[in-house]
């Protein structure tokens, strides 16, 4: 059964994305360019787009206006938790893209908020001065090494994703997540299903929230609310992938420097 | 002494734009600060609305933030829809730009940071303090300095991500569902103004 699964996934893996090795960061940018990332689903994005925006309406939206305004130490606390708990997946992938340094700091800082943070509660590796976290995933990994996109996809409840990172997200469930190993794989009598469950319906919940106003603003403020959420989630795995928030490195500049009005 | 006071006006003549261009972080500071002010004060939505509006005018490059979110398509316009496509946008973006901000009450920004990319742009970085119910936020702003005297806001880049490009990108949207006809988009924009 696996054997068919990995068959289909490298299929599917090749016919959707572009394989090339030795990739540059130049020739990254130019593959996940925001713009050049095909909607091949159109209809079926929009329909699940429809779907999820109801689903925020009656679940999400309710819930995460009510989270945003519990006090700041049980937010932090909470962020806190799920941003430990995503180690578990950051840190084969920064093996995986060869920032071995990065794996270990992010190993040493698991262990520190895990036992002295009280269950990754308290981000006391920050504290300590440990380099910012930057989460990681196997999306980001092929992408790193290549990969490029595919196509845009809307799923419904999981929301925005492209072909590579669906097809990657798949690692998640045969292995490569440890969290989801012990809750939901194994049966290792310290977790349940649930757990893994709530935690994400949890890490939904807190992005939600901490993006409130600014998902409230953009539906009120755009003329076409699908574009702008494609447009921003995709110019948000450019700079995941790049590693990289400043501008000049994850934009072409050469539109701005057309126009001239002084 | 009128030989000193000469020399002075002849240094002080002779290079105007050493003497009076405006630092990029000054200016997004001090526009910061206006629109801060303004947003704290005691008055009705609707006044704060028109008030950063006629801010938005002075220090926002909206002609050409309008051209940029138009893409490609403006190489292939008439003067005309031009000049129509520029009233309209102006009228759209005055509108989103200020209720969107009016939202907020007194936001707390401090210019952190600037780079100079080019003679033309200076990318400045600032960070809108969090309060208790959201993180701080890191805002860049794109800032158009071609006339040093009198430097222009082109685009803000809030955690990454750039609102002119995400604009450009609904733009194109709208364009490509309407068989690439200008005459959609100016018919949506007009529509998003008079609602």
């Amino acid at each position: 059964m696996i054997k068919k699964i990995l068959i289909i996934l490298i299929t599917t893996l090749t016919l959707t994305v572009n394989l090339y090795a030795g990739s540059d960061g130049e020739l990254i940018l130019k593959k996940n360019e925001p713009s050049k990332v095909k909607d091949c689903s159109e209809t079926f994005n929009k329909a699940s787009f429809a779907l999820n925006k109801g689903l925020d309406k009656i679940i999400f939206k309710p819930v995460s206006s009510v989270y945003r305004v519990l006090p700041s130490p049980i937010k932090t606390g909470v962020s806190n938790s799920l941003n430990n708990l995503s180690n578990v997946v950051t840190i084969p992938n920064n093996v995986l893209q060869g920032e071995f340094k990065l794996a270990g700091i992010n190993t040493g800082r698991f262990l520190i908020n895990t036992t002295v943070g009280v269950l990754g509660l308290i981000d006391v590796a920050t504290y300590l001065g440990f380099t910012e976290y930057v989460k990681e995933d196997y999306g980001q990994s092929l992408a790193s090494h290549g990969v490029g996109p595919g196509c845009y996809l809307v799923l419904p409840v999981l929301g925005p994703t492209t072909a590579r990172d669906t097809i990657a997200s798949l690692t998640n469930f045969i292995g490569g997540d440890a969290w989801y190993n012990v809750t939901v794989r194994n049966d290792t009598h310290y977790f349940r299903d649930i757990d893994y469950y709530a935690s994400r319906v949890t890490a939904g919940v807190d992005f939600r929230a901490k993006n409130f106003d600014s998902i409230e603003n953009l539906e009120k403020n755009s003329l076409d609310f699908y574009a702008s959420v494609k447009s921003l989630y995709l110019q948000d795995r450019q700079q995941r992938i790049l590693n990289s928030t400043k501008i000049i490195e994850t934009q072409d500049d050469s539109d701005w420097e057309e126009i001239e009005t002084q | 002494m009128k030989k000193k006071l000469l020399i002075f006006l002849i240094v002080f003549f002779s290079y105007p734009t050493f003497l009076l261009s405006i630092e990029p972080d000054i200016f997004v500071q001090s526009t910061v600060n206006r629109a801060s002010k303004l947003l704290g004060e005691d008055i009705s939505k609707n006044e704060k609305i028109e008030k950063l509006k006629l801010i938005a005018k002075e220090t926002v490059d909206i002609k050409g933030i309008g051209f940029y979110t138009l893409g490609a398509k403006r190489k292939s316009l008439s003067k005309e829809e031009k000049e129509k496509y520029s009233s309209l946008f102006e009228e759209y973006f005055l509108k989103s730009f200020s209720s969107r901000l009016a939202e907020y009450t007194n936001p707390e920004i401090d210019v952190i940071n600037k780079e100079k990319l080019n003679d033309n742009y200076t990318i400045v970085n600032s960070v809108l303090k969090a309060t208790n119910e959201r993180p701080e936020i890191n805002i860049d702003w794109r800032i158009y300095t071609k006339d040093s005297d009198n430097p222009l806001i082109r685009d803000l880049i809030i955690e990454g991500l750039s609102l002119a490009r995400t604009q450009k990108e609904e733009f194109a949207s709208v364009l490509s569902s309407n068989e690439d006809n200008i005459k959609a988009l100016f018919k949506v924009l007009e529509e998003f103004s008079s609602n």
